[in-house]
């Protein structure tokens, strides 16, 4: 493990590929990969592209790795798509539209499942983006699972935040309404080469002239086509602007705001572990159901009498 | 979390014909399995690139085109070039049955799944040479 973590520092792919697995498949090794990685990394531009299913997320994100590459950096690609409720598996498909990038080194694609998380990522989002930025990406693109209204878990992990729409997207109720159009960033029609966009536009400008939280950095609303790659220049003019926007208004407030939404799901995450693996289950759950199933106690009171066992179990008591 | 078997599922050359390849990635989708589909027309190279990033368990090539002489040997070749020779090569589609048998012997195809196989009996061949640990 040791080797990986410092191949991968060397900017070795296939280690990266490894600890990507090792993070995913939720191995014991992979906080002391993350406490070894952890000072490496925070140096990458994260950018988190969103939208519904086939609005083009892919081909957009392929057209602007081209363009990165044009500026010789060196890109990182996380493309999420569902897992199966019944099966468990998944058909990671984003790739197709990347592979022209295959052969260049300085492209790491990883196509992930959800593997059961409904926010549109996977839980090991989070820390494949760490190893990306370890090993060296100075852009780290996320596609989201094609998303509804409310699958919005990118706005906490990325810098910025593309929402990608099409053409025929809706009309301008479907603008007003909460959840996707509040995250945006930066709003991408895409498919402009296909219809008329000025009515979607106009939708979308109205929409964010009415919201309360356009008041330093008004969301651009960019027209492209990956198709004939009109506008993706454009779209990675904006992002710059955008990260330093961030920076010059000291990103720090939104920076401690994520780690503290970070380290609740850590923490949430181990706490449901040590429930998991027996921390309540040396006979006192039965015997609290017990109390419950004959009313002495109810469901509330149990769940605190539980909880505090398992704080203090820790302590062995 | 239990280990997850990736598959990587490519048409290698010019051979447009991937209906074959698209039931098969659906029906390891549906058996559990994390398909990475990466398309027509690939490269070797594309391929074993690909396979390294995705760190995939196993590539399954479909051929149809009767390159398979040339592209498993070229693509296990290029996988030992990577270090990545641990990743299992397996194929499927019209190979006759003397290619098989000399893809098997020389170590460029652990194993060559010829029409008329069943869905399950690929399903089962990789669940029982994939190691799960």
């Amino acid at each position: 493990m040791a080797d990986h973590v410092d191949r991968l520092l060397e900017g070795d792919r296939r280690s990266a590929a490894k600890l990507i697995t090792l993070i995913e498949n939720e191995l014991p090794e992979k906080e002391e990969i993350i406490r070894r990685i952890y000072p490496h990394t925070g140096k990458a531009h994260v950018i988190g592209v969103t939208g519904s299913p086939g609005a083009g997320k892919s081909s957009l994100i392929d057209r602007l790795v081209g363009t990165l590459r044009s500026e010789d950096l060196r890109v990182g690609v996380i493309a999420v798509d569902p897992s199966s409720p019944f099966s468990g598996g998944a058909l990671l498909g984003d790739r197709i539209r990347m592979q022209e990038h295959a052969l260049d080194r300085k492209v790491f694609i990883r196509s992930m499942g959800t593997r059961g998380t409904l926010g549109g990522l996977s839980r090991a989002t989070k820390d494949v983006v760490k190893i990306l930025d370890a090993y060296g990406s100075d852009v780290i693109l996320i596609e989201t699972v094609g998303v509804g209204q409310t699958e919005l878990d990118i706005m906490h992990y990325a810098d910025s935040t593309v929402v990608v729409l099409s053409p025929g997207a809706g009309d301008r109720i479907q603008a007003m309404k909460a959840g996707i159009m509040e995250i945006a960033d930066l709003f991408v029609i895409n498919k402009c080469d296909t219809a008329d966009v000025t009515r979607i536009k106009n939708d979308i400008e109205n929409m964010i002239d009415l919201s309360p939280l356009a008041k330093n950095w008004r969301p651009p609303v960019l027209k492209t086509s990956a198709f004939t790659g009109d506008g993706i220049g454009g779209l990675w003019d904006k992002l710059k602007e955008h990260k330093n926007y961030k920076n010059s208004c000291g990103s720090s407030a939104t920076d401690s705001h994520k780690l503290k939404s970070e380290l609740l799901e850590i923490m949430n995450g181990k706490v449901m572990a040590r429930l998991n693996t027996g921390a309540l289950s040396n006979g006192k759950m039965d015997e609290i159901i017990d109390s419950v199933l004959e009313r002495r106690i109810d469901p509330y009171t149990a769940a605190d009498t539980l909880l505090e066992k398992l704080i203090c179990f820790r302590e062995g008591a | 979390m239990a280990k997850k078997i990736r598959v990587l599922v490519a048409k290698p050359g010019l051979d447009g014909h991937d209906r074959g390849a698209r039931v098969i990635a659906r029906g390891l989708r549906d058996a559990g399995m994390e398909v990475v589909y990466t398309g027509l027309h690939q490269t070797p190279e594309q391929i074993v690139e690909a396979a390294i990033q995705e760190d995939v368990d196993v590539v399954g090539l479909s051929v149809l085109s009767g390159a398979q002489m040339t592209i498993f040997p070229r693509i296990c070749e290029l996988l030992k070039e990577n270090g990545a020779e641990d990743i299992m090569v397996i194929g499927g589609g019209t190979v006759p049955a003397d290619d098989v048998k000399e893809l098997k012997n020389g170590g460029w195809a652990k194993e060559i799944f010829t029409p008329g196989t069943t869905l399950e009996t690929i399903v089962e061949w990789i669940n029982s040479n994939v190691n799960t640990d």
